[in-house]
């Protein structure tokens, strides 16, 4: 299948996150205040442990507030995460200052999902393109329109687009736009939050297959962090499904789709609507709603809506654990 | 254009609702812009009926346009008939008895449809007390039984609550409690679960499947998801560039597209099974609608279109006792194809 299969070259981890936390305080209004309620705080990463393997796209999913972005966010170094470790290529990423954060910064880049906000308005995309090697210094001056060049052909826009401004592209040429800035810097590492969520249909699969064959060409490590089951399963190696700040399964694609082990994964799966309008279902996938992530339940997080609910699930956090090859679940029922 | 006569089959009941020549334009500073351009359906009894179609292509304009929802500098004409009364001649009086009555519509966000300052109980009885003659104990009974209806947990107590105090799928099915107190015949739904997660999309998808067969109502579903079409709708119309480009049932719909452009639609989403293969993208973006090409508008994306697309706009035909097809190399497509899952 891909390269990191290939028994001759085993995996190896690009980036190593281990028990990272991050949460968010709220303000405390004066009511608060007068009535000595404790500060609160949204507590969006409890305890994320995972690895990335070089040259592999891994999916993380979930639904809103599953800290799915923040997760992203902190890798990239735009939060800074509460405690935990992220490492990589050996480097102890959230301890990096100065030169070595903005050579990780190049390293590492992240692709936002509205391009509309991530792009300079008043800059034209050639100047942005510019910008980025300049300051890296990652071309001598007379080389850099030249490179420039490259990148739009890289990212399939016209040569003239260098001299446009943002506005002037449709959402999916921005969007490109958006890649072409991060392949500026040569990184190793691709974080894309929800690339394509804010594109129509039609030109999201331009998109995809944009991304598919610039991982190709250029080696690169793909973060996908993204909502829709059927993008994240077409383009990722390995997917991450994520619960209210905590990594609830992960493993190989088709594993995870095919045979799913933790039962908030089996309810993702079958509450995506499937394209075959001869199989439907009446029933609902998973009852309730997601608790709020300032008052978190005890126990496994998806306990209240989960329909195999034991004494155990309530008081114990399951860990995510090896339960099958490369097939890693945090759930009680497969405990033995 | 009779297209929607030929494909009804006699033995179809007659339609609650039938639309002809529907044109919606908006006089934009940039030109005049046809957002809807001549759209003619008809919707049965029961039946749960999908616009579907991308940005701009009209479904929302459409829908609003049918209720007559479209502020100046948009000019709606056309003919509406509703149980055999035309919507479009109506006074604003006797629309106002239709609309929030008989016909009822849910938003995609239900945050900026519900007004903040008033308790979810007080717009509930709100829409009660126009269309009923209920006293005030009926009232509040009766929208507990709403709210229960659509699955709120302890409703009585929730009837003080504000939307602000409900979760995003909470609120819509406060949204569709308000919709529904009316008892309505007809619920136009506007991309209701587009801004929802997945497991809430789920859950109120199938309560307003549910709610269907409970009170016999038909319902128009407007959505960009192809998936929520497959999963909800009985018949399904495609819109392109403000018009009906393919209209079928929707299983024949999803097994063999006979439209160039929702067979682009089908092929540009993944499927199972063709991992990390490159998609079937459709190339360029969709048409700017002040300046459309002569002949079919979705002529320069389409890799069929010959030279007589590029001239003459093809009209919605009947091509099979259900379908319609404006798509005049329907034929060239009719290969069956693997439904995706």
């Amino acid at each position: 299948m891909s390269a990191y299969a290939d028994p001759i070259n085993p995996p190896v981890d690009l980036l190593t996150i281990e028990d990272l936390r991050k949460s968010f305080p709220v303000n405390r209004s004066p009511i608060d205040w007068m009535r000595r309620r404790p500060a609160r705080a949204v507590r969006a990463l409890n305890g994320i442990s995972l690895q990335v393997r070089k040259g592999e796209t891994l999916g993380v999913v979930g639904e809103s507030g599953c800290g799915k972005s923040t997760l992203a966010r902190c890798i990239v170094r735009l939060y800074a995460a509460d405690t935990g470790k992220v490492t990589f290529a050996g480097l102890d990423v959230l301890g990096l200052t100065g030169s070595n954060l903005r050579a990780y910064h190049r390293r590492v880049q992240m692709v936002f999902q509205d391009p509309f906000n991530s792009l300079n308005p008043r800059m034209s995309v050639g100047a942005t393109l510019r910008e980025a090697i300049l300051v890296h210094k990652l071309r001598p001056k007379h080389a850099v329109d030249a490179r420039v060049a490259e990148l739009l052909d890289l990212v399939g826009l016209p040569r003239d687009a260098a001299g446009r401004l943002p506005h002037e592209f449709s959402g999916g040429q921005r969007q490109r736009v958006a890649i072409a800035r991060c392949l500026a810097l040569e990184p190793e590492c691709l974080v894309a939050d929800e690339l394509v969520s804010a594109l129509d249909v039609s030109v999201q699969a331009q998109i995809i297959n944009l991304l598919l064959q610039l991982q190709e060409q250029l080696h690169l490590t793909v973060i996908f962090v993204a909502h829709d089951l059927r993008l994240v399963r077409h383009i990722s190696h390995r997917v991450a499904v994520m619960y209210l700040g905590s990594v609830v399964e992960l493993a190989d694609t088709e594993d995870i789709f095919q045979q799913p082990q933790h039962p908030y994964t089996q309810a993702l799966i079958a509450a995506a609507p499937t394209l075959d309008p001869t199989r439907k279902s009446v029933v609902e996938a998973v009852h309730g709603e997601l608790p709020s992530p300032l008052d978190l339940p005890t126990g496994c997080p998806f306990h209240p809506r989960c329909p195999f609910t034991m004494d155990r699930c309530r008081t114990e956090k399951p860990q995510l654990k090896l339960r099958a090859d490369n097939h890693f679940t945090a759930c009680h029922l497969i405990d033995d | 254009m009779n297209g929607s006569n030929v494909a009804t089959p006699t033995s179809k009941p007659a339609p609650v609702l039938s639309v002809q020549e529907l044109r919606t334009v908006f006089h934009t500073p940039r030109g005049v812009l046809p957002a809807v351009d001549g759209v003619d359906f008809d919707l049965y009894p029961g039946e749960v009926l999908g616009l579907v179609g991308e940005s701009g292509s009209g479904k929302s304009v459409t829908l609003r346009s049918l209720v007559r929802l479209i502020r100046a500098p948009g000019v709606v004409t056309g003919s509406v008939r509703w149980q055999d009364r035309e919507i479009m001649h109506m006074s604003e009086d006797d629309l106002r008895e239709v609309r929030g009555a008989e016909i009822s519509m849910i938003f995609q966000e239900p945050i900026s449809a519900l007004n903040p300052v008033l308790t979810v109980g007080e717009q509930i009885k709100e829409t009660l007390r126009e269309h009923t003659n209920l006293n005030a104990r009926e009232l509040d009974d009766h929208a507990v039984q709403l709210l229960d209806l659509v699955g709120i947990p302890s409703a009585r107590q929730r009837l003080q609550s504000f939307p602000h105090q409900f979760s995003g799928g909470m609120r819509q099915r406060v949204m569709i409690a308000i919709a529904l107190a009316s008892n309505p015949k007809l619920l136009l739904a506007d991309e209701p679960t587009t801004a929802l997660d997945v497991t809430i999309q789920d859950q109120i998808l199938k309560l307003i499947l549910r709610l269907k067969e409970q009170l016999g109502m038909s319902v128009i579903l407007v959505t960009h998801d192809l998936g929520v079409v497959a999963q909800t709708c009985d018949r399904v119309a495609v819109m392109y560039a403000g018009r009906i480009v393919e209209m079928a049932p929707v299983v024949d719909l999803f097994q063999q597209p006979r439209h160039a452009y929702t067979l682009g639609l089908l092929n540009s989403v993944p499927g199972s099974g063709a991992n990390r293969q490159p998609l079937l993208p459709i190339p360029g973006s969709p048409p700017d609608l002040t300046a459309l090409p002569p002949g079919c508008p979705f002529a320069p994306r389409c890799s069929y279109a010959t030279d007589a697309c590029r001239t003459d706009r093809p009209s919605l035909v009947a091509i099979g006792a259900h379908r319609l097809s404006a798509c005049i190399h329907h034929d060239q497509l009719a290969l069956p194809r693997e439904v995706k899952s």
